[in-house]
């Protein structure tokens, strides 16, 4: 490949979903979890080294220096001092990948790998999930040594896990949510165990979502979607905003509306995060949104 | 074959005999030193005056350097200060926007193949008023060939129009810190940062491991230790994969390479355990001249670039703390480990922050591990206060602070980063040896210029660009900043038992110098030529190299 073509590609940008948090919080667990549970999806995982990895043998297909080969078209890469490289390689893999997860160092700032990717061709960022030990973050945050870095990881994130939560009593858990949620403002907290967190939430994953029929849909462990019909023209910014407000504990959405001038528009929710775009060409008016329920909160 | 060097005076850094005018050689070792009848008991030996006008010291010991700096003298040198190249030639330092301009568009005329890109080293903005090159400045050379400036820091990079359109950033809507924008929403053409910087700096001639010293570059870096005086020099951030040894093993394994190299194995990349078993492995492929199995770790950033790590009151222009580049847990498991396997571990520490929690690291390691003689050392260190070197001293660490720091951005240090106070304290050599740690200086070359000399004088005078002295009190005398530069040196490499003074036993290895810099005026140290080098009993005149 010649350098010229290093950043360029012509194909819809790749996914990227940044996975932050301190050492131990559980960033490894939720990799693994979403590699068991891929759906179908071509995930490549960037991790800073394999060692910290351990995958299920069985998954594994093929191994080399940089690169697990897994099963289901699925890849994890390390990407020691070039993440930029890595990335790159993986725009040019064949398969090409869905989505890549990027699991961050455990005292990166995740705003500057997002800063990162954005200036790169070929790729959008989806979402940063910041891992936090329920159990041990208000210790952690009081950490002479770490207590900026981990305000720091929680400030940039969009959805803050809070893993571990089977370890922590019922008041407890509501007070470290309240605890990480001033500091974490644009963040939706959502509680898991052994960071089983679903797919669609960990990730964006809504082509299957959005081609289903309309009305209320349960995932796993606690959250439910539901379809919005839509025809009206809106603006796409006050919409989303409003389905934030009307949906207190909406974890993602997506879906297609026509702006005021007409134009199909892609609406997507990251945590409070709302990302409006141009709509790719065929598509059909409608949103789907992902809730937490009461059942998942406690 | 024994050789007999007769000099003016040799300054041996052995307490018991500290000067001798002769010393005597065989294969590559120290027979002794002191007067001729002392030495000529040892058998049929050849007298060589060569060195007769000269004065001897042991070979200089360069604690941390990077060898990428004999890669990065094939680009075009931007520097502010004069500064010599692998050659001997003299660059003199450009001290003008206009200069640098100037200078690359020399450079470009040179370059025969249209699509070559320009790239540039070593500039500063900071000594002409902090006045910006641009996207629009460089585009005046050349608007077909991407050219890209590298900035002293190594962390900020200046390129054109054609250099950002190859990089993909020739475009509108960026928002990043690290990509100032100009009047049209583009980007100026500044990049500060490794991570906006790579993108396009694999296109103006800096490759993706540009940190990484290739073959010639390996060559030429050891041309510039001959200058320097130096024999033995660390490369303090290596990768060292299986080529980058296999490598290493065979150019320091030439008949004629002039200089012993200890590269350090840098946490990038691996996990604490893989790093040691990397480093444990790597020892045993240790030789004469490529000394292995060390390990470096860094822990932040720098000061100047406001990433160093500082405790309360943080910085004296108000901006946020820096940045871990290591995570505290992971710093002790490394720490642990590498006890436990007698591996030393060299801790890149800028900010008071970072030297607290490795200083409070290692304590506890050493509870668990206790370990006599384990000479972990923290590099740059720079703004250690009192109470880090005592508690520093007593847990056996070793330190190699940067004295060079404080003539190139001691200035910058007083008005912006840390103020007065601080500033006067930084690189506090004078507080480092009454506190009796082992201490070294250092370059941090291609950063500053590696020449020990130089770095000598820095810690003696304390003299700042603009001329100030920051810090008496922590200034050194002559003959600690000459001892810090040999045996200092050799001590936190753990190899003050074959090199760093002349004495029986020692590897022959030898800085030969033109005057006694004991005598000079202390102000002229820096300015004392070096002829050559002795390593290993092999002589490497810089005339001839």
């Amino acid at each position: 490949m010649s350098q010229s073509e290093t950043y360029q590609n012509p194909e819809a940008p790749l996914p990227v979903t940044i996975i932050g948090g301190y050492l131990g919080a559980g960033k490894t667990t939720l990799i693994n979890h979403l590699l068991r549970n891929a759906d179908g999806k071509k995930l490549a995982i960037l991790v800073n080294e394999f060692g910290e990895l351990p995958i299920d043998a069985d998954l594994i297909e093929a191994q080399d220096d940089k690169l697990i080969s897994l099963s289901g078209g699925c890849v994890c890469c390390s990407f020691g001092n070039d993440l930029m490289a890595a990335m790159t390689d993986l725009q040019t893999m064949e398969p090409r990948p869905d989505h890549i997860v990027l699991e961050a160092s455990g005292v990166a700032i995740p705003s500057m790998i997002a800063g990162s990717i954005s200036i790169m061709n070929g790729y959008r960022l989806d979402g940063t999930l910041v891992m936090v030990d329920a159990l041990n973050i208000r210790n952690l945050s009081k950490d002479t040594y770490l207590s900026d870095t981990v305000a720091r990881q929680l400030t940039d994130s969009d959805i803050v896990i809070l893993n571990k939560a089977d370890l922590v009593e019922g008041e407890e858990l509501t007070a470290v949510g309240e605890w990480a949620g001033q500091i974490s403002e644009n963040a939706k907290l959502l509680p898991a165990t052994n960071a089983k967190v679903p797919l669609n939430v960990a990730l964006q994953n809504f082509d299957r979502l959005l081609s289903a029929q309309g009305g209320h849909h349960h995932l796993l462990d606690g959250y439910v979607t539901q379809s919005i019909e839509l025809t009206d023209q809106v603006d796409p910014q006050d919409f989303a905003e409003s389905l934030l407000v009307e949906n207190a504990d909406l974890v993602r959405a997506k879906g297609f509306v026509y702006d005021l001038d007409g134009a199909m528009k892609t609406v997507q929710i990251v945590g409070n995060r709302i990302d409006v775009s141009p709509a790719p060409a065929g598509v059909k008016p409608g949103m789907v949104i992902i809730c937490l329920t009461k059942t998942g909160m406690a | 074959m024994i050789k007999i060097y007769s000099a003016r005076k040799i300054l041996t850094m052995k307490s018991s005999q500290p000067t001798a005018n002769y010393v005597a050689v065989r294969d590559g070792l120290i027979l002794g030193a002191g007067d001729l009848d002392s030495l000529t008991g040892w058998g049929e030996y050849e007298l060589d005056d060569q060195f007769s006008d000269k004065v001897i010291m042991p070979g200089f010991v360069e604690g941390h350097a990077h060898t990428m700096e004999g890669t990065l003298w094939r680009h075009t040198y931007c520097g502010y200060f004069d500064r010599m190249d692998p050659d001997g030639k003299i660059w003199p330092g450009i001290k003008t926007k206009e200069g640098v301009l100037e200078r690359l568009k020399q450079a470009e005329q040179e370059i025969t193949d249209p699509d070559a890109p320009l790239p540039g080293w070593q500039l500063d903005p900071i000594y002409f008023d902090n006045e910006r090159i641009t996207r629009k400045d460089l585009d005046q050379i050349s608007t077909s060939r991407p050219i890209g400036v590298l900035h002293a820091s190594g962390h900020i990079m200046n390129v054109n129009s054609k250099a950002l359109e190859l990089g993909g950033l020739l475009k509108t809507g960026l928002n990043h810190p690290g990509i100032p924008l100009d009047a049209e929403g583009l980007p100026d053409g500044e990049l500060r940062g490794p991570d906006v910087m790579t993108p396009v700096a694999v296109h103006v001639g800096f490759g993706r491991d540009f940190l990484d010293c290739d073959e010639r570059g390996l060559r030429d870096f050891a041309k510039l230790c001959v200058r320097a005086g130096v024999t033995t020099v660390t490369d303090l951030a290596a990768r060292l994969q299986d080529e980058a040894v296999e490598m290493l093993l065979r150019i320091t394994g030439e008949k004629n390479f002039p200089a012993c190299v200890v590269p350090l194995r840098f946490f990038h990349g691996l996990t604490p355990k893989e790093l040691v078993e990397h480093a444990e492995e790597l020892l045993s492929r240790s030789t004469e001249r490529l000394r292995l199995g060390r390990i470096k770790i860094v822990s932040d950033g720098s000061i100047q670039g406001f990433t160093a790590r500082l405790r309360a009151p943080g910085y004296y222009n108000g901006a946020p703390n820096g940045l871990w580049y290591v995570a505290p847990d992971q710093l002790r498991e490394i720490y642990a480990l590498a006890l436990d396997k007698g591996l030393q571990v060299h801790t890149h520490t800028n900010g008071d922050e970072a030297t607290q929690l490795a200083i409070e690291t290692l304590e506890g390691c050493l509870r668990v591990t206790p370990s006599p003689d384990h000479r972990f050392t923290l590099q740059h260190c720079q703004l250690a206060d009192e109470a880090q070197f005592r508690k520093m001293s007593k847990l056996g660490m070793c330190v190699n602070l940067f004295a060079n720091h404080t003539f190139y951005w001691g200035d910058e240090h007083y008005n912006l980063t840390v103020g007065p106070e601080r500033a006067a304290g930084m690189n506090a050599c004078a507080t480092a040896l009454g506190n009796n740690i082992p201490t070294a200086i250092h370059s941090d070359a291609p950063i500053t210029p590696l020449a020990p000399l130089f770095t000598a004088w820095c810690a003696v005078n304390r003299i700042t660009a603009s001329g100030r002295v920051q810090g008496e009190n922590e200034k050194i005398s002559v003959d600690d900043a000459l001892r810090i530069i040999t045996l200092g040196a050799a001590y936190t490499l753990h190899m003050d038992d074959e090199i760093g003074s002349i004495e029986t036993g020692k590897r022959a290895d030898f800085a030969i110098l033109e005057e006694d810099p004991t005598e000079v005026d202390p102000a002229a140290l820096k300015d004392i030529p070096v002829w050559g080098t002795v390593q290993g009993g092999r002589v490497f005149p810089a005339s001839g190299i």
